[in-house]
């Protein structure tokens, strides 16, 4: 065996230093940066050690996806072409992740959608692929607006699904998130989802690792399961195969396997609890009324908690940072003083309040709203009326709500 | 790979499955002029299969696998239907993920051994029934195609779906009475190797798996090619006997009586420009190849 070296401290064909992550993320020094989110999605790719990108225009990841292509001319990515559909793209990234390539794309909505027999595909294979979600609408008639309405789709794929609420998230979890993924007990995809336009479109302060800094490259042989690339024996993976058998066996194995990327979910816990410092942010859970939110639900929520102080109305907030794993205790221990519990969200059926309902006892302290969907923005002044009305107190009419 | 890396450990040896055992004693990795001809002699990359009894893919899949001019840097890439109850057993590396993404698949694949093995021959192949590649696939059969990925696509031709129970497929003949076509198909057989070459392939042959050197011969242009040039697309006939009424010992005629000059899988074969000057660069040198071998053993003889 070739004596294996670290590669910590040497340099790519770049020049950047590929840097222990940990020290890279926490302890670099920080550059404050006025950027889109698209442009944020960049940045973080260009320090992520990006083997393979592939891309297919969808508003509102377009843009993001074309920039990543201009990183690719500049020599930070291996290779980068544009897909035909998502279903495509997302079958190329499962390619070059069997192959052994860390592997990056962007989608949005009906490309979720349409790509979507791929995502239990990637779990089950054990493929650690991230894949950037910039949610839009996906209703008919067409609606390329903000709407998380996808993500509840995504929930029971076997991927890890995290939800950030700014470019400051996306910039720092993107990184972070193939730490996770591509650890050996967990190795599993990342849906790393933002709500469009809210976060791509808009620009923002954010702070930036050094650029001559980059995540130490993937290690396919640590995977769970062999790579595809014939540098390991080729062994016969099983005496029959399991598709279309008919006995215990197969249903055996087909279960057990099932259960494994589950198991995997929940071993992730650890990593992300390492990495994000938390599954969940909180503030001020010891009052009577917690707001708890994933996105940029979670900035409004802040914004409606800072107005309903000016009329005395004390309200914490728990931001939900991933959705899977899922961080049902940290959600029961923070909202264990709340007699209200508020959960605001940009989609109509109200996928986070149904899982937080789940979740905590007396569950008819979870009020599902105020929710916002096709496009519709979310003004704080909505969910201060949404709260004093469940309160009992006066609110002021709000136009079109038929109070 | 080397075959090094496929050796077994003294004090693990007896405890390895015997056909694992065989695989390192006498399979053909890394042996140059591996063929059809190693068949009875050597330990072939298929292990047992689960086809039905005088299946035609069996007999291509042995003669495929015994021809790769690689195996020991192949990545097959495989589809749903019968050949995935074949894959599992096959001592390359292969991949089944969905139904009708297996060039996409591919197209990531050798990309991504491009990227990390960028002085090495890491060679795709792709090998999917009629319905995955001309059907549900076929956007990304062509797609791939036109953006000139460097692997080849190997259609299994049945005319049918036959691991679902002989459906209609893009494939099959005008006219043909089957489940999912219960008046008879309506229209034609889709020509896939006048699209293929149409959509950029350099190499095309269409014909049956009756003659094993045949397949050899297709299989190595077709991968050589891919491997230096361009996509390539082979659509073999390898008839279901069982949808189509043949009992186990009628699949081998079925092929010869498809292959006649009038007949839909009469041999057919487009090579492109670059492609035929690679072919004869190739010729020339295993000419001197043989010529070489012929003389060192002339000369062992002579001492």
């Amino acid at each position: 065996m070739a004596e294996i070296k670290s590669v910590i401290g040497t340099q790519n064909k770049k020049g950047q230093t590929y840097t222990d992550t940990w020290k890279m993320m926490n302890e670099a020094p920080r550059t404050p940066s006025f950027f889109t989110g698209s442009e944020v999605i960049k940045e973080a790719l260009r320090r992520a050690s990006c083997d393979v990108m592939i891309a297919y225009p969808i508003t509102p990841q377009s843009e993001a996806a074309a920039l990543i292509g201009e990183l690719f001319a500049e020599g930070y990515i291996g290779d980068y072409f544009r897909g035909e559909s998502e279903f495509a793209v997302m079958s190329q990234c499962a390619g070059s992740a069997f192959g052994g390539a860390r592997v990056f794309t962007t989608t949005a909505g009906p490309g979720t959608m349409r790509a979507m027999e791929n995502f239990p595909m990637w779990a089950g294979a054990r493929l650690p692929i991230q894949m950037i979600v910039t949610c839009r609408g996906i209703n008919s008639p067409l609606s390329i607006q903000p709407d998380t309405l996808e993500i509840a789709y995504l929930l029971n794929t076997g991927m890890l699904v995290w939800h950030a609420e700014t470019a400051q998230d996306f910039f720092d979890w993107i990184l972070k998130g193939y730490m996770v993924s591509e650890e050996p007990d967990v190795h599993l995809p990342l849906a790393l989802c933002c709500d469009g336009f809210f976060v791509t479109h808009t620009k923002d302060v954010v702070n930036l690792t050094p650029a001559d800094m980059c995540l130490p490259p993937y290690d396919p042989y640590r995977s769970p399961v062999p790579c595809m690339d014939m540098e390991c024996p080729p062994v016969r993976m099983m005496r029959d195969p399991f598709v279309m058998k008919s006995n215990y066996i197969s249903y055996a194995t087909h279960a057990s396997w099932q259960q494994e990327i589950w198991a995997a979910v929940e071993r992730s816990r650890k990593h992300s609890i390492h990495w994000l410092n938390g599954l969940i942010d909180t503030e001020n859970t010891d009052a009577d009324i917690v707001i708890v939110a994933s996105g940029t639900a979670v900035s409004q929520g802040r914004e409606a908690i800072r107005l309903l102080e000016d009329e005395g109305v004390r309200c914490g907030l728990v931001k939900v940072k991933t959705l899977r794993p899922w961080p049902e205790e940290e959600i029961r221990e923070a909202t264990k003083n709340a007699k209200h519990i508020f959960v605001p969200e940009f989609n109509v059926t109200g996928w986070l309040a149904k899982e937080i309902r789940a979740s905590v006892p007396n569950h008819q302290r979870v009020h599902a709203g105020p929710h916002v969907c096709g496009g519709m923005t979310m003004p704080p002044e909505i969910i201060v009326s949404e709260i004093k009305t469940a309160l009992g107190m006066k609110t002021f009419s709000l136009a079109g709500r038929g109070s | 790979m080397s075959k090094e890396r496929i050796q077994i450990s003294e004090a693990l040896y007896d405890i390895m499955p015997s056909d694992y055992q065989d695989l390192v004693k006498s399979a053909t990795y890394g042996k140059e002029d591996r063929g059809w001809k190693d068949i009875g002699t050597s330990k072939e990359l298929i292990e047992q299969h689960s086809l039905c009894a005088g299946c035609p893919e069996s007999m291509a899949f042995r003669y495929i696998l015994a021809s790769l001019p690689n195996p020991e840097d192949t990545v097959m890439v495989g589809s749903t239907g019968c050949t995935s109850l074949v894959f599992p057993m096959v001592a390359v590396h292969n991949i089944h993920s969905l139904f009708g993404n297996q060039n996409a698949i591919a197209s990531g694949l050798k990309r991504a051994l491009s990227v990390r093995f960028p002085d090495r021959v890491k060679d795709v192949v792709v090998l999917a029934g009629d319905g995955a590649t001309v059907d549900i696939g076929l956007d990304m059969t062509l797609q791939a195609w036109f953006r000139q990925e460097k692997f080849t696509t190997i259609c299994f031709d049945n005319e049918l779906y036959a691991n679902t129970g002989g459906q209609e497929s893009g494939l099959m003949q005008k006219g043909f009475v089957a489940k999912m076509a219960p008046v008879g198909k309506l229209f034609d057989k889709v020509r896939l190797p006048e699209i293929a070459r149409e959509s950029g392939c350099h190499y095309v042959v269409n014909c049956t798996v009756s003659k094993p050197s045949l397949v050899e011969k297709v299989i190595r242009n077709a991968v050589h090619i891919a491997r230096e040039i361009g996509p390539t697309y082979l659509q073999l006939y390898t008839p279901c006997i069982l949808e189509i009424g043949k009992n186990s010992m009628e699949g081998l005629q079925e092929m010869r009586d498809s292959e006649k000059p009038s007949e839909r899988f009469a041999y057919k074969e487009y090579v492109s420009e670059p492609a035929k000057q690679l072919l004869t660069e190739l010729a020339a040198k295993d000419k001197e190849r043989k010529a070489a071998a012929k003389q060192l053993a002339a000369q062992a003889q002579a001492n």
